[in-house]
Parts: C-alpha cells; sequence; structure tokens
C-alpha cells in the first residue's frame, strides 16, 4: 500500500476560503440557506466552513445541521457488514430554503442520492447544492455533479481519496491510497 | 462491534452485553427518525415480515407492526384465531406455508414456552420472540431498560424492583436476565404463591416487604396480575393483593426518595397501581411504549442485516 499527498494542509486552506466566498457569493447572508453536512465525513468540513464564513466574512448566523444517511443507502444487506448509523441532528425546518449538502469526497454519487431522499424528511426544500472538498471524476454510477467543489482528482477504482481533519485525525491533509 | 452476536432474537438469555448496547445506540438513531415530520425509511423495503400471534396483543402487536411500517418493510399479520390452526394444522406447517410465500422474518408470539425456540431450529427465517407463554418476552426488557437509561442515565449499578406474579411474567423474566446482564441489582416482591422455587439462583433477592423494597429502589416495575394465566387461587382475593402489594400515591408519597414507576401494561387501575400513581409524573409507563417502537425497529433492523 502506497499513498501520496493530494493536497496539504495549506492547500486546503486556501481551498476552504475559496469554496467560503463562493458560497457567499452566491448565499450572501445565508438567511435562507442551510448548511448540512453529510455523516460521518462531511460534518468537519461543513463545521469548518460555517466557521470560515462567521469569522472571517462576518456572517453572522448560519443554520448548521448533519444529517445522517445510513437508514436512505441502497446497499442494505449487500455488504458483509451491518451498515452501522450516525447521529442527524437538524435543529430547523429546510422547507422552502436552499440547502447546501456538504461532503468530503465525491465518489458514485450513491450517498448524495440518499440525503437527497432523506433531506425530505425535515421538509421540501427550494433548492439543493452539493459542496464537495474532493470530487473523483469518471468515478459516477448517477447523474450527480457538485456545485461548488474543492479539487477535482482522476482517481482508478482501486485508489482511494482519504481526507484526514485536524479536529479529528491530528491534521489537515487529503491522501491518495493506493492498495 | 457492529453486529448483533444472534441471528434470531428468541430471549435475553442468548444476547451479550455489546449486543444490548448496540441495539439501544441503533434505537437511538431511531428515536430521532420517530420524532421527524416524516417518521420512515425506505430500510427495509425489500424484506417481508410476518406477524404471527397465537396469544391476544394490543400493544406489542401495534408496536411491532408500527416498527415494520416505519423501516418500510411489507407486512402481513396473522391471528389464531381467524386461522387454520383452528382445523388442527401444526405449528412448523403453519409456518412453512406463511414462508413459502417469501417472508424473510417472522415475529411470533405463542402461549407455549419455547415455541421461538423450536421455530427457529425448523424454519429457515430470522425469529423474533413477541412473547412465548411464562418464558421470555425479550423486547419488552429491552424496551425496559432502555427507558430506565433514558430516565436515569444509565442501568448499571441502579436498584431496580419488580412487584407481583413473578411465576407466570414473562416480562419478569426477561427484565431480570437484561438488568443482570447490565450490571444492575435486581430485587422482587410478591406473594410467596407467585415466587419461583429457583428464582435466587438468577442471582435476585426476594423482599417481601414492599415498603422496604420500594425504599431501596431507584425504579419499580409494577406488573399486572395475569388472571388468565392463575388457573388456581393464588392468593385469597384481589384486593388483599391490592392492600400488600398494590402502590398508591400516599405509599409513594411517604418514600425516603422520590422512585420512577413502570409498568409494562396493560394496567388493571386499582390492582397493582393506582390511577393517580399510573398518571404521576414519577410514572414512565407511556414512556415504555414510545420507546417500544424505536427498540423494535432496531431489533429487526439488526436482524434483517444479517439476512443473506
Amino acid at each position: 500500500m502506497s499513498q501520496k499527498v493530494l493536497l496539504s494542509s495549506k492547500e486546503i486552506n486556501i481551498i476552504l476560503h475559496r469554496l467560503a466566498c463562493q458560497l457567499l457569493e452566491n448565499h450572501l447572508n445565508f438567511k435562507d440557506t442551510v448548511l448540512i453536512g453529510l455523516q460521518p465525513r462531511g460534518i468537519y468540513l461543513a463545521v469548518r466552513l460555517a466557521k470560515i464564513l462567521k469569522e472571517d466574512y462576518g456572517v453572522d448566523h448560519i443554520d448548521l445541521g448533519f444529517l445522517d444517511i445510513t437508514f436512505f443507502r441502497d446497499d442494505f444487506r449487500r455488504g458483509d457488514k451491518t451498515l452501522e448509523a450516525n447521529k442527524t441532528k437538524i435543529d430547523f425546518l429546510v422547507e422552502d430554503k436552499n440547502v447546501v449538502f456538504i461532503d468530503d469526497v465525491l465518489y458514485t454519487g450513491r450517498s448524495i442520492n440518499a440525503a437527497l431522499t432523506a433531506i425530505q424528511s425535515f421538509g421540501r426544500p427550494k433548492e439543493v447544492e452539493l459542496l464537495t472538498l474532493i470530487d473523483r471524476r469518471f468515478s459516477r454510477h448517477l447523474p450527480i455533479q457538485p456545485n461548488y467543489r474543492g479539487r477535482q482528482v482522476d482517481a482508478i477504482n482501486g485508489e482511494k481519496v482519504k481526507v484526514m481533519w485536524e479536529e479529528n485525525d491530528g491534521e489537515d491533509v487529503v491522501y491518495l491510497v493506493k492498495t | 462491534m457492529s453486529e448483533l452476536s444472534v441471528n434470531h432474537l428468541l430471549g435475553i438469555k442468548y444476547l451479550k452485553e455489546s449486543d444490548i448496547q448496540l441495539i439501544f445506540e441503533t434505537a437511538d438513531h431511531f428515536k430521532e427518525v420517530l420524532n421527524r415530520s416524516i417518521k420512515k425509511v425506505p430500510s427495509l423495503r425489500d424484506i417481508t415480515i410476518a406477524n404471527i400471534f397465537f396469544e391476544n396483543s394490543t400493544r406489542t402487536r401495534l408496536s411491532f407492526e408500527l416498527a415494520e411500517k416505519r423501516l418500510s418493510a411489507d407486512v402481513v399479520n396473522f391471528s389464531a384465531g381467524q386461522s387454520s390452526v383452528k382445523k388442527g394444522e401444526t405449528l412448523i406447517d403453519t409456518v412453512n406455508n406463511i414462508l413459502s410465500m417469501k417472508v424473510d422474518m417472522v415475529v411470533m408470539r405463542h402461549p407455549n414456552p419455547g415455541a421461538g425456540i423450536f421455530l427457529s431450529k425448523h424454519v429457515k427465517s430470522a425469529i423474533v420472540n413477541a412473547g412465548d407463554g411464562a418464558h421470555e418476552h425479550p423486547t419488552q426488557a429491552l424496551l425496559d431498560s432502555y427507558s430506565i437509561r433514558e430516565k436515569l442515565g444509565d442501568v448499571s449499578g441502579k436498584n431496580v424492583l419488580i412487584v407481583g406474579d413473578i411465576l407466570h411474567s414473562r416480562v419478569a423474566l426477561s427484565n431480570i436476565f437484561a438488568l443482570k446482564l447490565q450490571g444492575a441489582n435486581v430485587k422482587v416482591c410478591g406473594p410467596k404463591t407467585l415466587m419461583p422455587k429457583y428464582i435466587e439462583s438468577l442471582g435476585v433477592e426476594v423482599e417481601p416487604d414492599l415498603r422496604k423494597a420500594l425504599n431501596w429502589c431507584d425504579v419499580a416495575n409494577m406488573l399486572r396480575i395475569q388472571n388468565e394465566r392463575l388457573d388456581i387461587s393464588y392468593f385469597p382475593t384481589t384486593r388483599e393483593y391490592t392492600q400488600q402489594y398494590g402502590v398508591n400515591k400516599a405509599l409513594l408519597n411517604s418514600l425516603d426518595k422520590e422512585i420512577v414507576i413502570m409498568h409494562p401494561g396493560p394496567i388493571n387501575r386499582g390492582v397493582e397501581i393506582t390511577s393517580d400513581v399510573a398518571d404521576s409524573k414519577q410514572s414512565i409507563i407511556l414512556d415504555q411504549v414510545e420507546n417500544g417502537v424505536a427498540i423494535r425497529m432496531a431489533v429487526i433492523y439488526l436482524l434483517a442485516s444479517k439476512i443473506k
């Protein structure tokens, strides 16, 4: 197994600020916009972006939620292991809001497909957008594309993209792992 | 550990402590789902479940059916009263006939102890025991412990008292197994005639004096007097039972501390507990019913994920 660094901590920081600015450009004061981090790995990116928007760009209030899609996945009983759920925390209504899904890696698009179904349990959003740090090109199973992307990566199926966050893994870094 | 160690839920006796924790953690997620405006997830859309009830039930059956529907499973219901069982069909034949219609899981209540275990050895399907005679009622014990955990933070180290007909109660037996497995202290209280001979071998202490027992406990689980199972007279009169083993508000208020009151239902109001106790702030009886759906969703979800 070998791994190479796709993004360093410095690069991630620059990308996060760019993504924050792009969000700001489209959503201004975030009055009718909610950010939804997808469990389990999208929540770190969502929290980070919300923090940058508040601290560096003076947005005073952002609705930030976490959505777990385990029970909405289409691969129940297809793997060997029981799918383990994470916490969903959405303390606001998404009815008529602009929802931005935030996840670390966009791969087959199946998680996003599940998230699109899952979010309906919380109301009917006006619009749904997708933000991902890494967009793995040429690997989609469904017609789903991100509205905001950090970096596009060409990775073949045997390879894995690993996104590490300081608050959870000790450092900000993105690896391409060859198995 | 993210998988149950068993393929059927036949009784708490066959579970490990880690299984119980996994069920509770999964139930936490389902409880959140049940508080959404759309209380349904599509996980089990390719699973069919048969609810086979050879004995009457309101709460348990409704709770199982709701749990199954909230998980998007297809549900078929079967009551022995309206079936070919009356024509002399055997249990295995009945169930195999249902299974040949491609059913993946069977939830069964049966008056005979061990019916679920027997079935699990003879048919190819995941079996959930929804009560087998005076043996076990595992989902009730799980939801009872889950409700204690929710109210008091933890089950381990808590003093739990079970009052009433221990001899005929599958709820009592499953509760004792579940509580001991989680490290709670358990005492039982009730007429000597309704105590099983070997109760102490389960690691349970018998306390004949209700007031003493109530002063000891954090939680009192008041069982129903099951008149339908009392083939002979185990105590002189219902009135005398109530005087000795019934809990009323005056008794509750006279205790040293505030305890939690539980009841598996259906309540005989005025017999094991009075109405003002059942409806008091200390009672978590309706929370138990609410938690029942989340617990049953967790059990069904975890067992279904092992069906290949």
